[in-house]
């Protein structure tokens, strides 16, 4: 077991665990957020993507014991950023969500995306969202939401 | 051990000399026996440097494709990774979305400093994950207008102090706890023949 | 049977629905009766329309805010907004105001059909839109009443609109003024239900309740639960179906700081070893410490290739009668050159939804409370309480939010239920969460199983078939189960055959038969169940029949329907219609593809444009035709066609298969069984829906049949290759 000192949505936390446990049972177990899914295990489908030091992270294979000093950023922030927000409304607004259980990595992938490419390309939607499962397939309309919300953000 | 002046001074008549003469043939004219045994023994030593560029934790992420492979069968990556425009994937999904500064032996995933594929003038396998021949990778990492402009010493620089290199070499446990396969040298032998083949003037097999 | 109200609206039933209805209320009174359930109705054969309790169904609060009562698991089918929707509508409830819940098991609660509490067939609106129409309607007569009382006029005098209702002379009230006084009210034993075209809600596309939670990381599966003192087991199960624990040395197990016990399970066959510790990466890493030395000797080894192989030969023979029309033998006189023969291989499916299975017990000696995202509530609560020795009503249940399900949580021997109560037994007093990683998923069995099918079909001179056998090999999903005697006759199970025994093609000298081996293999439905093997048999088929007749594959499938396939004809030709723009004028190396299928009561036809990319499918755009009846919500619906045809995708991956060798699975994960990601799947699906005033069916499973045919048969046009074995490994 060891301490670790993290910030998470702007708040410092600090737990004890052991140094392989995924940032992803970190943030749900230790600090009981649960925003944050596990789908997986092994990064294969995003429902655990985080923003890490401000990269999208598959938080389920980052032991807490390498996160250092970056920032951690997950859904439950997303409501208070400006691109987070007008995603969420976006997906509201077209109903993408069906059992939800993979929205809070499709949104979290998708905020990424449109924080480094502002209008991004149908190619470079479907390459970013590429890696993001979702087994009720709303693909449909996460393509739409995010083209909806590139044109939203017009600044 | 050799003085990197000796190596400068005689590397082109022996990279000349390799360019224009069979290497198995036993006499040339141009070649002084004893650039013949130096030849000899740098071909030898860029076999085993070839060896390890070929091994799976090398050759994984010089591939021809828009994405990398993984696993000693060399599969194309999961999740529908893309090699994305600086070879470090795409937003949202980077190599760094999953792979850290180091090995994640608690989750099964590997890590090096700066996780990315190597560039397209650096791939050593063919469209269809066939591995390039020993001469055309050789071909490949000694030309300038694609290596990145790096001369041998500048090769060899690579090959002891690149991350990613050394990753290769230290790759970690995967999620079901077993190691994953090495190299066929360990890093200090794949730079001494590293050296070796430089100080012979990076020779390259004549076959295609 | 009709539904008949006082104010002389009739819901009209088709003849082969009322008789599907009638069967399947039959039915379920059988599985009531098999599930040793008390009957609310056991005296003759027909239910009695059941009384259901306003007042379990909807609550007005003092603020105003309207909580309806959801009787089925909401996995994203969205019955969570659509159940509501009728209701308050019936009710003139103002919907800015509604929420919902999903409600624990209770009598009540059961599928007014299948009396039992479930969620499954795509039944959700099938079943209880009546049922929430007049438990709208009753209540809004109870406020009507109460109001009218206060005013001292007649009830008849009063309206009502948007949660208030207004007296002949200007009164108002507000529905949660009128609250208490409401529930004061007899129940009325029948109502008027609005006219159609009063709706303000039905039919509309209305916004889903549970989308914002969905998005700001608020809402609360199963899998999120956390309960003061909780812990969480995992379970290390047996390599091989049905092996059990020879001994097992939990020393590294437990060495680890947080386990807290270790100990063997009982499995519905076998045994497995059960790890309880603070948290669940702890419960994990011990587990994977433990060395467990397994006893396979019970267990059978199920070898896929082995399978395949005596499927093949079993098919080769006809086996039990599933559909017997004309001559069996007109075959015989069939020239070879006038014969198709064709065999077609499917796998083994994994549900695989995103939310892993977990259940939440906890266990205090005279009671138990459990929290499961559960599709089979009156199942699960039996099988738990007969885990813990206690009576079902001593046993909590309450309904979770599912992150998915398509089938797999509905399962009739409750295996994981009753793993998680033999845990929650053992650690009396406190809640344990089992959680089953992906891992335990993808290898735990219960899959839609693999089947080979054979199919003889003598084809006529214009090209119209003229005889048809057909062999069916595959496991019986429901023997041993409560549902075999509703679901298997003459020794066939009918989910086996179903697509294909009752196809509404018009085929003569039609012979349909089945094989049910038993394989050491669990299985289950998998969303749309028979009708993913048989729909893609049927519409591969057909088409190649089109294209041997150089027909149109549109004009071919409506020259072959029976005259009284209503649905399929009208979606046909809604399909014809909104595809004309660009049916015909696809870019080169493109493809159009066409299916349809009718299943649980709905019928679709689609088109698919389909392209190849880095050697797979790639669907540029579907439009898909769909048929429901009454269109309650066709932003739901919409979005059902288009994650089902997506999820249907799955059968097509080229990693979209479970394999064993030698008894164990091969696949470990989604790097080894993998769904469709966005680029797999369609990428513009445009719905468009028949309008109908029939009695509304299911969208849930409906488009899943329909995308694998449809985009193999454009394949076909494209390579020239007919693709007859499932997965779509090579192209």
């Amino acid at each position: 077991m060891e301490t670790y000192d993290i910030t998470v949505n702007g708040v410092p936390k600090q737990v004890t665990v052991d140094p392989g446990t995924p940032l992803l049972w970190v943030l749900r177990e230790d600090l009981k957020m649960t925003g944050t899914k596990y789908g997986c295990g092994i990064a294969a489908c995003g429902a655990c993507t985080v923003h890490l030091g401000g990269v999208a992270t598959r938080s389920c294979v980052v032991p807490i014991s390498l996160v250092g000093s970056r920032s951690v950023v997950t859904i439950e922030a997303m409501a208070d950023d400006p691109i987070g927000h007008a995603v969420q409304d976006e997906w509201v607004s077209l109903d993408v969500v069906q059992c939800g259980y993979c929205q809070s990595g499709q949104i979290m992938s998708a905020v990424a995306l449109l924080k480094s490419i502002p209008k991004p390309t149908d190619k470079e939607i479907e390459e970013s969202m590429g890696g993001n499962l979702c087994r009720c397939a709303t693909y449909v309309r996460i393509r739409e939401a995010i083209k909806s919300a590139s044109q939203q953000l017009k600044t | 051990m050799y003085s990197g002046k000796i190596v400068l001074l005689f590397a082109p008549l022996v990279a000349l000399a390799a360019w224009t003469s069979n290497p198995w043939r036993e006499s040339q004219s141009s070649v002084s026996p004893k650039e013949a045994t130096t030849r000899t023994n740098g071909l030898a030593a860029w076999q085993q440097v070839y060896s390890v560029l070929t091994h799976p934790r090398c050759i994984n992420c010089h591939t021809a494709t828009n994405h990398p492979q993984q696993g000693d069968d060399r599969h194309r990556h999961f999740a529908n990774v893309v090699r994305g425009p600086q070879g470090k994937g795409v937003p949202a999904l980077q190599c760094v979305t999953c792979h850290q500064d180091a090995n994640a032996d608690s989750t099964g995933v590997p890590g090096g400093h700066d996780w990315h594929l190597a560039p397209l003038s650096m791939k050593w396998q063919d469209l269809n994950d066939n591995i390039l021949s020993s001469a055309e990778v050789c071909r490949a990492i000694t030309d300038r207008s694609k290596n990145n402009n790096r001369d041998g010493a500048a090769l060899l620089k690579h090959h002891t102090e690149e991350p990613l290199v050394l990753w290769a070499f230290q790759p970690g446990r995967r999620i079901d706890g077993s190691l994953r396969t090495l190299p066929p040298l360990t890093h200090e032998q794949f730079v001494a023949a590293t050296r070796k083949w430089v100080e012979a003037g990076t020779p390259c097999p004549q076959t295609p | 049977m009709r539904y008949v109200h006082t104010s002389g609206n009739v819901l009209n039933l088709t003849r082969r629905s009322f008789l599907r209805v009638s069967a399947s209320a039959a039915g379920g009174l059988l599985v009531s009766l098999y599930f040793a359930l008390p009957l609310a109705a056991q005296e003759g054969a027909q239910p009695k329309p059941k009384a259901y309790p306003p007042d379990a169904f909807v609550q007005i609060k003092p603020d105003g805010k309207i909580l309806i009562t959801v009787n089925r698991l909401e996995f994203g089918q969205g019955v969570y907004t659509s159940l509501p929707m009728i209701l308050a509508d019936e009710m003139d409830a103002d919907w800015s105001q509604v929420i919902a819940e999903l409600a624990p098991a209770a009598e009540v609660y059961k599928d007014p059909l299948f009396g039992i509490q479930m969620v499954g067939g795509s039944g959700s609106i099938a079943h209880s839109f009546q049922q929430y129409r007049e438990l709208g309607a009753k209540t809004r007569a109870m406020l009507v009443a109460a109001a009218a009382d206060q005013w001292k006029v007649s009830p008849d005098q009063c309206r009502t609109e948007a949660s208030v209702v207004h007296g002949p002379s200007g009164q108002l009230a507000k529905y949660a003024e009128l609250a208490q006084a409401a529930a004061k009210q007899p129940v009325p034993a029948t109502v008027q239900l609005k006219d159609p075209s009063q709706f303000r809600l039905v039919g509309k596309r209305v916004r889903r309740l549970d989308s914002r939670p969905k998005c700001d990381g608020s809402i609360k599966f199963g899998l999120d639960l956390d309960l003061p003192g909780m812990k969480t087991a995992v379970v290390a199960h047996p390599p091989v179906f049905g092996g059990s624990v020879k001994t097992f040395d939990d020393k590294a197990a437990r060495s680890m700081e947080g386990v807290r016990e270790v100990f063997e399970i009982p499995l519905v066959r076998g045994t497995a070893v059960a790890v309880v510790a603070d948290k669940f990466w702890t419960a994990k890493q011990a587990r994977d410490r433990l060395k467990i030395d397994w006893d396979l000797s019970a267990a059978k080894p199920a070898d896929s290739a082995q399978l395949f192989a005596d499927y093949k030969e079993l098919a080769h023979a006809p086996g039990n009668v599933a559909a017997n029309r004309g001559d069996q033998n007109a075959m015989d006189a069939v020239a070879a050159s006038n014969r198709i023969v064709a065999e077609y291989e499917f796998p083994y499916l994994a549900h695989a939804p995103m939310e892993p299975l977990n259940t939440t017990i906890r266990f205090d000696g005279d009671r138990a409370e459990v929290w499961a995202g559960s599709q089979f509530q009156t199942v699960d609560q039996m099988a738990i309480a007969e885990v813990l020795g206690l009576k079902p009503e001593q046993v909590t249940f309450h309904t979770e939010m599912a992150g998915g399900g398509f089938g797999r949580r509905a399962v009739p021997d409750s295996h994981v239920q009753r793993e998680a109560a033999a845990i929650a037994k053992r650690l009396r007093g406190t809640p344990v969460k089992l959680v089953w990683t992906r891992e335990d998923d993808v290898q735990g069995g219960y899959y839609r199983p693999m089947h080979v099918h054979r199919v003889e079909i003598g084809i006529g001179q214009n090209g119209m078939p003229t005889a048809w056998r057909h062999v069916i090999v595959g496991q019986s999903l429901v023997t041993g189960t409560p549902f075999a005697a509703m679901l298997i006759k003459n020794g066939v199970d009918e989910t086996a055959v179903e697509g294909t025994a009752d196809t509404h093609y018009n085929i003569p000298n039609f012979h349909v038969s089945a094989h049910h081996p038993q394989v050491n293999v669990p299985v289950l439905w998998w969303r749309s169940v028979g009708h993913t093997h048989n729909g893609f048999v049927m519409e591969t088929l057909v088409d190649e029949l089109a294209t041997r007749a150089k027909m149109d594959p549109i004009a071919y499938r409506l020259k072959l329907l029976s005259p009284d396939a209503k649905k399929l004809r009208a979606c046909l030709a809604l399909l014809e219609e909104k595809s004309a723009t660009w049916r015909n004028s696809v870019p080169p190396n493109h493809a159009v593809g066409i299916a349809c299928h009718e299943s649980f009561e709905t019928g679709v036809a689609c088109a698919v444009e389909v392209s190849i990319d880095d050697q797979r499918p790639r669907i540029h755009r579907a439009t898909i035709a769909v048929d429901p009846g009454v269109a309650v919500n066709p932003l739901t619906i919409e979005s059902q066609m288009q994650g089902g045809l997506g999820f249907g995708v799955t059968q097509l991956m080229a990693k979209g298969a479970i394999t064993l060798k030698n008894g164990r699975v091969e696949q470990r994960n989604f790097d080894g069984y993998t769904p469709p990601y966005i680029k797999d799947a369609p990428v513009a699906v445009d719905v468009h829906i028949v309008p109908s005033t029939e009695k509304p069916s299911g969208c849930g499973e409906p488009p899943v049949p329909a995308i694998a045919p449809a985009v193999v048969n454009a394949l076909a046009k494209l390579t020239g290759k007919r693709y007859r074995n499932l997965p779509l490994a090579s192209i």
